[in-house]
């Protein structure tokens, strides 16, 4: 409840601030909030799983987000930061469906 | 908030009935919840599992001040004001957070949109450098016309006209000076270098004729009546010799006991129009020359 209320609050903040982003972290920000996302439903698939931790979550949010700007900021360096970009975002897309669907499963039983 | 047991992370075992028990309680603060009925297992009857599934959802839902649970609120907070961040300044789209090959295709772009445009600019620069120069000539046909148009008025008599020039008086009180004469002195004038001429407020042109009437001299058939005032523009001192030479204008109205006087000036003003009538017979010849001009 408390983070959902973060999250809502966090939406509300960002569309009131209207803020810049730095121009170093332009190309890390989306990968980052896909990252988070994943982290997000890959907790909730762990509630319904019985295994949540709140200290866990806390610990793989952040490590979602560190790694996958990390990858980002390599494949820049390497020069195939698109592609790299690309894969990440299939990567975590396809980690957030299966998530959903384990939601789903648990939830609706279909 | 307070100290939680480590065992918290580790995935709860069977025990349902212990984490269901204590949900009610108001003291769940104190309890973090590993959670509650499945495990992997959850392979079991399916209502039970959905049913379970939605509770264990509200449970976690359940406000818990434990600390973990308000790092997971901070995080969602940021993520959430990272996410409106993004979508906004997606919806920007600026140029800068694009990548070099999509700037490439932009640039490519760009430049043929440039080099369209400028073919156009091109074209409608030529296009109005015609138009200012048609413009330029008509105004110097214009201009030509209007020069024309008074040289021909002043040679017409149909404009007044203004310049240096002589005016000779005849002073005729015995009214012995005759048409000849006065065609003697136009033809004089106009010999020195007239350009236009006016005898008392006849404007004398192509046309003018002199006739002696029983009444006294007829220009073009209007009685004029002495003395004469004829005003010539053209050289004056030039038109002014040109009455006094023997045997001249001058010595010949003199002969006759009238008496001529010339006076050179500066300006002459010649207001006397001559109306022009449209020719009855003559036609013009369209001829491989034009009418001249």
């Amino acid at each position: 409840m408390i983070p959902v209320l973060g999250l809502i609050g966090g939406i509300l903040i960002g569309l009131f601030l209207q803020p810049e982003v730095p121009l170093w972290l332009q190309p890390y920000l989306p990968i980052a909030v896909i990252a988070a996302l994943d982290a997000v439903f890959g907790a909730v698939r762990a509630v319904l799983d019985g295994i949540f931790n709140d200290k866990v979550f806390v610990v793989s949010f952040l490590a979602n987000v560190v790694v996958a700007a990390f990858i980002v900021f390599l494949g820049d360096q390497l020069g195939v930061g698109a592609q790299l970009s690309t894969g990440v975002v299939v990567v975590l897309g396809v980690r957030i469906f299966s998530n959903v669907a384990s939601i789903r499963r648990h939830l609706f039983r279909a | 908030m307070s100290v939680q047991p480590p065992a918290e992370g580790q995935p709860p075992a069977e025990g349902q009935p212990p984490a269901e028990g204590q949900v009610p309680a108001p003291s769940t603060a104190e309890q973090p919840v590993p959670n509650d009925t499945v495990g992997e297992t959850h392979t079991g009857t399916v209502g039970e599992t959905g049913r379970s599934s939605w509770s264990a959802m509200f449970k976690m839902a359940r406000p818990r001040a434990t600390r973990a649970n308000f790092f997971a609120a901070a995080l969602a907070l940021v993520l959430g004001f990272a996410l409106a961040t993004q979508v906004q300044q997606t919806q920007q789209q600026g140029l800068e957070q694009l990548r070099e090959d999509e700037l490439v295709r932009i640039l490519d772009d760009v430049s043929q949109d440039a080099a369209r445009l400028g073919n156009d600019a091109r074209a409608l620069e030529s296009t109005r450098d015609r138009l200012l120069s048609g413009a330029d000539n008509s105004a110097e046909a214009l201009r030509a016309a209007q020069e024309r148009l008074d040289t021909l008025g002043i040679l017409a008599g149909t404009a007044p006209a203004e310049g240096p020039g002589i005016e000779l008086t005849i002073d005729d009180p015995g009214r012995k000076v005759t048409a000849p004469l006065l065609l003697d002195t136009v033809q004089e004038l106009r010999d020195a270098g007239a350009e236009a001429v006016q005898i008392g407020d006849e404007r004398v042109v192509a046309s003018t004729y002199f006739t002696d009437a029983a009444d006294g001299i007829r220009i073009s058939g209007k009685p004029v009546a002495p003395p004469y005032v004829i005003r010539a523009i053209g050289d004056s001192a030039t038109m002014a010799s040109a009455m006094d030479i023997p045997g001249g204008v001058n010595e010949s109205v003199r002969r006759l006991g009238a008496v001529p006087t010339v006076e050179q000036r500066d300006t002459v003003s010649i207001t006397a129009l001559h109306t022009l009538e449209q020719p009855q017979y003559a036609r013009p010849v369209p001829g491989p020359t034009g009418s001249g001009g």
